[in-house]
């Protein structure tokens, strides 16, 4: 079994931050995670790995501190770690993305070919969830989005069963493989990953494969050029109103019932005997 | 590329703060096989200082260490004050000399400082893995071999571990070499960073552009326990702190928020600290005890070094140097060691005799009579200040009063508090425990 995944750095950051003049996330001060679902693709594959035997190879497109990330996956269980960066390659949006993931993966599948890619469902910057179907369709993959479970997997068979999540219900699949596989965060419970794992993360140094490594030759496809996105305007929602909670004495409940209705009912808040208020947050 | 763990290290260095980086950064430019284990995410993060680092006692690490590291400002300006509720007796040492190369001491701030610094030991050939708490020892026959961290397949071992995680150390309260500090052997210090721009920095501290200061506050800034707050300048921040004997904090029933509140409140202090913006806050403790608290610093297969041996100087600012270089004086003995493949107490009892002899065992001496000292006479923070600002205003108020009869004048107020007998014993015993 040869498992790919496919991971992206995030900053570390439930409250993004947008610069109001240029329209871009605040990125310095805010520490680099591995991206969330993409945690749950790497657990996903070593799994897959403890139990067929195998390789998981990770990959990723990004700046050169990526390398932390990859570092990380490897705790986590990995074999290889690559990094695809070259300056070539900044400003890209997710479809000159994919089409650089595209081509390290076929690379990396003439080193040994591949069963699977593993990608999370979607990035926490982001939230695009476009590049796992860009590489897919570019590989001319069948691909399975949104998994909350791997059913039956038949590397013999070349065949895969998963549980996806639609739309108010769960879809059950099959496919065949190689395919591309997006993972959500039910799919597994993470693990703390091991110490000798993490002796070999701290000393591993991904592989580095730039533009020219990648075999990508035409230069339209990839960053700036290869982005045909513009975004137009980024804002952070309004903060809902803070709420007010109150509560009502309770000594009487029949006194209590009607404060309630009253309160429920839009009446003047000053007839309901409120004992208290507090802020909340939204 | 793979490289799979050994089952076995020459040295496993517990904590990645000062002495412990700088012990797997010398272990490995000696070429041993070392690990460094750390709980913090990064190497810093943990960790809280003043923090004034030095750079002689740096430069034995690695030398030249300052023209590469995240310093902060080259300390130019080092200031004494004594506050009473309302008045202020100030001293001070200012040089220029101190302004240029090769500098004496540089502000840092922890977090970028230790991770430049780790950084180097990894250079250098050492593996460091963070994220992961080292539980115990490990022990066989009586022996350390090693250690347990928290994670699955965690044990780990080693000729020689070296204990290096910090005051109140764990781990050699798990190889048995102490017990718990006794309150009266540790201060607790809170610590704050408050940002501030690098010109009114400069302005209110009067300093040139970066050049730093310090000061260190006595008196009414610990509410009368025995410690003392200070205010260090960073590039672009104040850290500002204060701390005093827990003992102390338990005695006087004080919250350290409350004493914190206290000090930034204080008139002098509040005028320095307007409108900056606290960034961080944090609280650590201080081993205190000198050398009358150090426990043993080794034993079979285990070294203890910096503040997890009690290494510290509080009442000159000193810790990170006696941090780094008690690490150099370990890796000087585990090298001995290594070639002799003599790892027994014994042959690591040569760590103790290198440390007597430097000048660490001799400051620390010095250090427990002063402790000793202030400690048995509460009355030296609760009422010398006073009499002093006392005696000063008399002297210093203009009020047509003959000079002569003001000195008798404040010569009666201060024998009116304490008998001439004490007074003499005070002043004598304070010169002592300080020398
Ligand atoms: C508020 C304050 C101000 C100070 N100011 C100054 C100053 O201005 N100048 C000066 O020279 N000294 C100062 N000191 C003292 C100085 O900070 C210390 O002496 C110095 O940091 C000691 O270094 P160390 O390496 O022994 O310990 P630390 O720097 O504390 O490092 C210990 C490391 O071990 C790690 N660790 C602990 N337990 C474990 C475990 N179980 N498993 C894995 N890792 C573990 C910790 O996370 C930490 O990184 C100050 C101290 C304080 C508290």
């Amino acid at each position: 079994m040869h498992a790919v995944v496919s991971i992206k750095q995030v900053p570390d950051t439930a409250e993004v931050r947008i610069d109001p003049r240029t329209n871009t996330m605040i990125r310095t001060g805010v520490p680099s995670i591995v991206n969330p679902d993409d945690r749950h693709a790497i657990e996903e594959a070593v799994r897959l790995k403890e139990k067929f035997g195998g390789r998981v190879t990770v990959v990723t497109m990004g700046p050169p501190q990526a390398r932390e990330a990859l570092r990380e996956a490897i705790s986590y269980g990995a074999d290889d770690a690559i990094l695809c960066s070259d300056r070539r390659f900044a400003g890209a949006d997710t479809l000159a993305t994919s089409y650089a993931l595209w081509k390290a993966v076929l690379k990396i599948a003439e080193i040994e070919p591949i069963d699977l890619v593993l990608c999370g469902r979607q990035a926490l910057d982001g939230d695009t969830g476009q590049v796992p179907p860009g590489l897919a369709t570019r590989l001319g993959w069948p691909q399975l989005t949104s998994v909350l479970k791997l059913d039956e997997v038949d590397f013999a068979g070349r065949s895969i069963q998963v549980h996806r999540a639609v739309e108010g219900g769960v879809e059950i699949v099959k496919s065949k493989l190689p395919c591309v596989i997006t993972c959500t965060r039910e799919i597994n419970v993470l693990r703390y990953a091991t110490f000798p794992n993490m002796v070999r993360a701290a000393r591993y140094q991904p592989s580095l494969w730039d533009k020219t490594d990648l075999g990508i030759d035409d230069e339209s496809q990839i960053g700036l050029r290869g982005s045909p996105t513009i975004v137009s305007k980024v804002w952070a929602p309004l903060r809902r109103q803070r709420g007010t909670t109150q509560v009502i004495d309770g000594s009487d409940p029949q006194e209590a019932a009607r404060s309630l209705a009253r309160i429920l009912m839009g009446e003047p808040a000053e007839e309901a005997p409120v004992v208290a208020e507090r802020g909340t947050d939204g | 590329m793979i490289l799979s763990a050994p089952d076995r290290y020459d040295v496993v260095v517990v904590g990645a703060g000062l002495a412990g980086t700088a012990a797997s950064y010398l272990l490995a430019k000696a070429g041993m096989n070392v690990l460094c284990v750390e709980r913090g995410e990064e190497p810093g993060t943990k960790n809280v200082m003043g923090g004034i680092l030095y750079r002689q006692p740096t430069e034995k690490i690695i030398p030249g260490w300052w023209k590469d590291a995240p310093t902060e400002r080259p300390i130019v300006d080092e200031r004494l004050w004594l506050l009473t509720q309302d008045s202020m007796v100030q001293a001070g040492f200012r040089s220029a000399r101190y302004g240029e190369e090769p500098y004496n001491a540089f502000s840092v701030l922890r977090v970028k400082f230790d991770k430049w610094f780790a950084d180097q030991a990894i250079a250098a050939g050492a593996t460091l893995v963070t994220n992961t708490v080292v539980e115990d020892v490990i022990r066989e026959n009586g022996r350390v071999v090693g250690v347990k961290t928290g994670r699955d397949q965690g044990d780990i071992y080693a000729n020689i571990v070296i204990a290096a995680d910090g005051v109140n150390s764990l781990l050699s309260k798990r190889a048995g070499l102490h017990g718990e500090l006794a309150p009266n052997q540790v201060a607790l210090v809170t610590k704050e960073v408050i940002n501030m721009s690098r010109e009114k920095i400069e302005d209110r501290f009067l300093l040139n552009p970066n050049e730093g200061a310090t000061i260190e506050i006595f008196g009414d800034s610990t509410m009368a326990m025995l410690g003392y707050g200070f205010i260090y300048t960073n590039r672009d921040s104040l850290s500002v702190g204060v701390g005093a004997l827990l003992s102390d904090f338990i005695r006087k029933k004080i919250n350290p928020n409350v004493l914190m509140e206290h000090f930034k409140n204080h008139p002098m202090v509040k005028k320095l600290l307007e409108g900056g913006e606290a960034k961080e806050y944090m609280a650590h403790m201080i081993p205190e005890g000198g050398a009358a608290a150090m426990p043993p610093v080794y034993s079979d297969g285990i070294l203890v070094v910096g503040d997890a041996a009690g290494l510290s100087n509080p009442i000159y600012r000193e810790g990170s140097n006696l941090a780094l270089i008690s690490a150099k004086l370990a890796v000087q003995v585990c090298v001995e060691a290594h070639q002799r493949g003599d790892f027994s107490a014994h042959a690591l009892s040569r760590y103790k005799t290198l440390l007597d002899e430097s000048f660490i065992m001799d400051d620390l001496r010095a250090y427990s009579k002063t402790s000793q000292f202030f400690q048995k006479k509460p009355e030296f923070l609760e009422k010398y200040p006073g009499l002093l600002v006392d005696a000063l205003h008399e002297l210093l108020t203009v009020d047509s009063v003959p000079k002569r009869a003001k000195q008798r004048k404040i010569l009666r107020q201060v024998l009116a508090n304490r008998r001439p007998w004490d007074l003499a014993k005070d002043a004598i015993g304070a010169l002592r425990s300080l020398t």
